[in-house]
């Protein structure tokens, strides 16, 4: 008796673990002869930068039309409070840069940065995430599958930027819904995100939405190619980045 | 052989094959399942795969399109006939399927699954407030 | 052996009731939390791990707590902990148990937790400590069941469990380093960004973990026929005592190096702690509760006279495990995450539905601990082992 049933349960073990391994051997889902490929008209590059001239977008209102086109292009939401969400926004020197100066010109005093995610070389958010929710992509932009995210913040704990925000509640709630832009989702409850950095719109061979409202104040392109505009801008100017000490190798640039 | 605690353990067997046949119990007599009608797109006869393979793989389709391009930057689908598509659940399928009620609930209900897409995809229908 | 945790008086009745109309109650709050999200939680941008995390890391001390008796009683044959090892073993069961349910709480998307598992991804620190936590648990499931099992049947303890027992001595001091390493990785959290975290977290471990665990264990004494060996309580006592030492001198290192070296990113956090920065002092009366808590029950617990005064000790292990509470629960989770990365204080409080959730992952931890604990001395009463005098 005691046999038989030590018997059943070994037998009924292993059909389960037998199921669980079948199962899991998922089949590409692409119709016969389907292929995938890059869009023609996608812009390209080893290595995506950022220069902002801070003397051109140097105050609250000008960074606050730079936040608004990138805003309403990806829908995030505008929440008051402490549970905000923001991809890009203005700041003061002290607070973007580690580095005080007890006597600063006024210039500089009075002036507020753009701040966003700086898509570093060696970012922490992307080494934490425990499910690859962040990524790293060749091009060197930190993207998010926000389908993946499964909300644990560990990402926000180790950016020292201060770039990513939390869903705490639904985004939904602060959004104007006949309003938004219907080629781009909204974020569900729970996960986390960030700026982009524009891929959807690099993919559409578009620049980023906050680069097309600045009036040449922000530019972008390839950090890899010696001959680009972006590389030409630092060659000729001095620029410093925020918090470099800490060796994430910040992709954004500020001339000062 | 003895069957100990018999009366128990039949009772017990009787109660959950009762609940595990209530549903076939409910069911019994009324009209066979049909597949519910779908609205399909007026100006478009040809989905970018075959009927069949749309019903039964679509969720799998655009699991790996997602992937392909989020994470491979690959963002355009060329079909088994070499006509392309750009990857993108709201600027393509919906763009033909403009009714996500008639078109994406219909089975979905039937099927009571509740895919969460729509947690942040637009539908075409738009957000009502 | 389950069966021992079905029977029992009627105050066992009540106090198991109490704890599932605890959790019944306030996992009303967790489901309004599913609903609307983590917004009903204290937790901000700045601040975006809060009380949760906090309680889990206090709570993976409490787990790792029971080496300190399994190791001197497998590694040194210390056979007066004989009847203790059970206790240690089943308390980090309900500590892992907690641990588990301090993380689920926590994210976001509950539902998709098994991404963790489903997208493995070793370069993150909090991949390992799902791998150590449930590795962890597995252990004590295992050594801890089979022991009692082989105790009450008579025979000896199975060679293997040895072996685990032996893995799960090492294990214990992974869980707790790879919890710090979660933490003293991450650039820009300065009060974080230290080589000693995982040191004192140990060090914090090993004091607060025996003493909660030495306190449950006199309670135990109390409502059941089990009596512990009265030496061994004693060299647990003094274990918790050097740990604390431990403790609180790794902590007086971080101060020297923060205030010697005078580095402002060393010294923020701790002066934002203990004194208060830009005019907020929110948890000021807190550390310097810890401090005053600390220093006192060192002085309670160094005398030997005193810490083998068994009417003082909980007292003394009550107020250390307050001070150790205050300075991993509260001030190592706020302290980390300010000053923010702007240089600014965001001040975090748990409010009240956050501090309800909490409750209910704590009565759960406490209703594991009930139903191990009874199955425990109930076998222990049956095989006659460690037992008070009979009373006439």
């Amino acid at each position: 008796m005691n046999h038989t049933r030590r018997n059943f349960l070994k037998f009924a073990g292993l059909t389960a673990a037998g199921l669980c391994v079948a199962s899991a051997g998922g089949v590409m889902a692409a119709g016969a002869g389907a292929t995938y490929k890059e869009g023609a008209q996608a812009l390209k590059a080893k290595r995506w930068g950022m220069v902002i001239d801070s003397k051109k977008v140097g105050t609250k209102e000008a960074i606050d039309v730079l936040a608004k086109a990138c805003h309403d292009v990806h829908n995030v939401p505008n929440i008051p409070g402490k549970q905000n969400i923001m991809w890009i926004w203005a700041a003061g020197f002290e607070q973007a840069f580690d580095q005080p100066n007890n006597f600063m010109d006024e210039g500089l005093e009075k002036r507020q940065f753009p701040i966003l995610c700086n898509h570093c070389t060696n970012a922490p958010c992307v080494r934490v995430c425990p499910t690859q929710a962040t990524y790293k992509r060749p091009d060197g932009i930190v993207a998010m599958d926000y389908h993946r995210c499964i909300g644990c913040r560990y990402c926000m704990a180790g950016c020292p930027f201060g770039a990513r925000s939390f869903n705490f509640m639904e985004p939904r709630l602060h959004l104007d819904v006949t309003k938004l832009n219907k080629d781009f989702p909204t974020r569900m409850r729970g996960v986390v995100e960030k700026c982009n950095f524009c891929v959807e719109r690099l993919a559409q061979g578009k620049q980023p939405a906050c680069v097309e409202v600045s009036n040449g104040a922000v530019v972008y392109g390839d950090l890899s190619d010696p001959n680009s505009e972006i590389r030409k801008i630092l060659r000729e100017h001095y620029t410093i980045r925020r918090k470099p000490s800490l060796g994430t190798e910040p992709s954004v640039y500020y001339i000062i | 052989m003895k069957l100990y605690n018999g009366g128990k353990i039949i009772t017990g067997l009787v109660i959950f094959l009762g609940i595990f046949l209530a549903p076939l119990a409910y069911n019994a007599g009324k009209a066979a399942y049909s597949q519910p009608k779908l609205k399909m797109p007026e100006n478009e006869k040809e989905c970018i795969e075959s009927k069949e393979f749309m019903r039964t793989k679509h969720m799998q389709l655009l699991n790996d399109w997602r992937d392909a391009s989020l994470r491979d930057g690959t963002r355009v689908y060329v079909n088994s006939k070499g006509k392309e598509f750009e990857m993108s659940l709201q600027k393509t399928c919906m763009k033909c399927h403009t009714n996500k009620a008639e078109f994406c609930d219909k089975c979905h209900n039937d099927a009571a699954v509740v895919p969460y897409c729509w947690d942040c995809h637009i539908q075409p229908e738009g957000l009502k407030k | 052996m389950l069966e021992k945790a079905l029977k029992g008086s009627p105050k066992y009745y009540m106090w198991v009731g109490f704890l599932l109309l605890v959790i019944l109650g306030t996992s009303g709050f967790y489901i309004m939390q599913l609903m609307e999200g983590l917004t009903i939680t204290g937790m901000s941008r700045d601040v975006s791990w809060g009380f949760y995390i906090a309680q889990f890391t206090y709570l993976v001390g409490l787990a790792a707590s029971g080496v300190m008796i399994v190791l001197p009683y497998y590694f040194h044959h210390y056979k007066k902990f004989k009847d203790l090892v059970i206790f240690g073993e089943f308390m980090a069961i309900a500590a892992v148990v907690m641990c588990l349910g301090f993380i689920v709480v926590d994210i976001g998307q509950p539902q998709r937790m098994l991404n963790v598992v489903l997208f493995p991804t070793p370069n993150s620190i909090l991949f390992w400590d799902m791998l150590v936590l449930n590795g962890y648990l597995i252990l004590n499931v295992l050594v801890g069941w089979t022991c009692l099992e082989a105790d009450r049947q008579g025979l000896p303890h199975p060679k293997w469990s040895h072996t685990l027992a032996y893995v799960s001595i090492i294990w214990a001091f992974s869980i707790h380093t790879v919890t710090a390493f979660l933490y003293q990785g991450l650039p820009g959290r300065h009060y974080w960004l230290t080589a000693i975290l995982a040191a004192r977290f140990l060090a914090s471990a090993f004091c607060s973990g025996p003493a909660i665990l030495l306190l449950v264990i006199m309670l135990t004494e109390k409502v059941t026929t089990f009596k512990a060996n009265v030496e061994g309580l004693a060299t647990l006592a003094k274990i918790i005592t050097y740990a604390m030492c431990v403790n609180v001198f790794f902590f007086l290192l971080e101060v020297f190096t923060a205030f010697y070296s005078g580095i402002p990113g060393h010294t923020h956090s701790i002066v934002y702690l203990f004194k208060g920065v830009h005019g907020h002092h929110e948890l000021v009366p807190f550390m310097w509760t810890a401090v005053v808590l600390g220093l006192g029950s060192l002085c309670l617990l160094i005398p030997p006279k005193l810490r083998d005064n068994m009417k003082l000790l909980p007292w003394s292990l009550a107020i250390l495990v307050i001070a150790t509470w205050i300075d991993k629960g509260l001030g190592l989770l706020i302290g980390g995450f300010n000053p923010t990365p702007f240089e600014t204080i965001a001040p975090y409080w748990p409010t009240g539905k956050e501090l309800m959730i909490s409750l209910m992952i704590y009565a759960t931890g406490a209703l594991v601990v009930t139903i191990l604990f009874k199955i425990a001395t109930e076998v222990k009463q049956e095989i006659g082992a460690s037992q008070k005098p009979a009373v006439e």
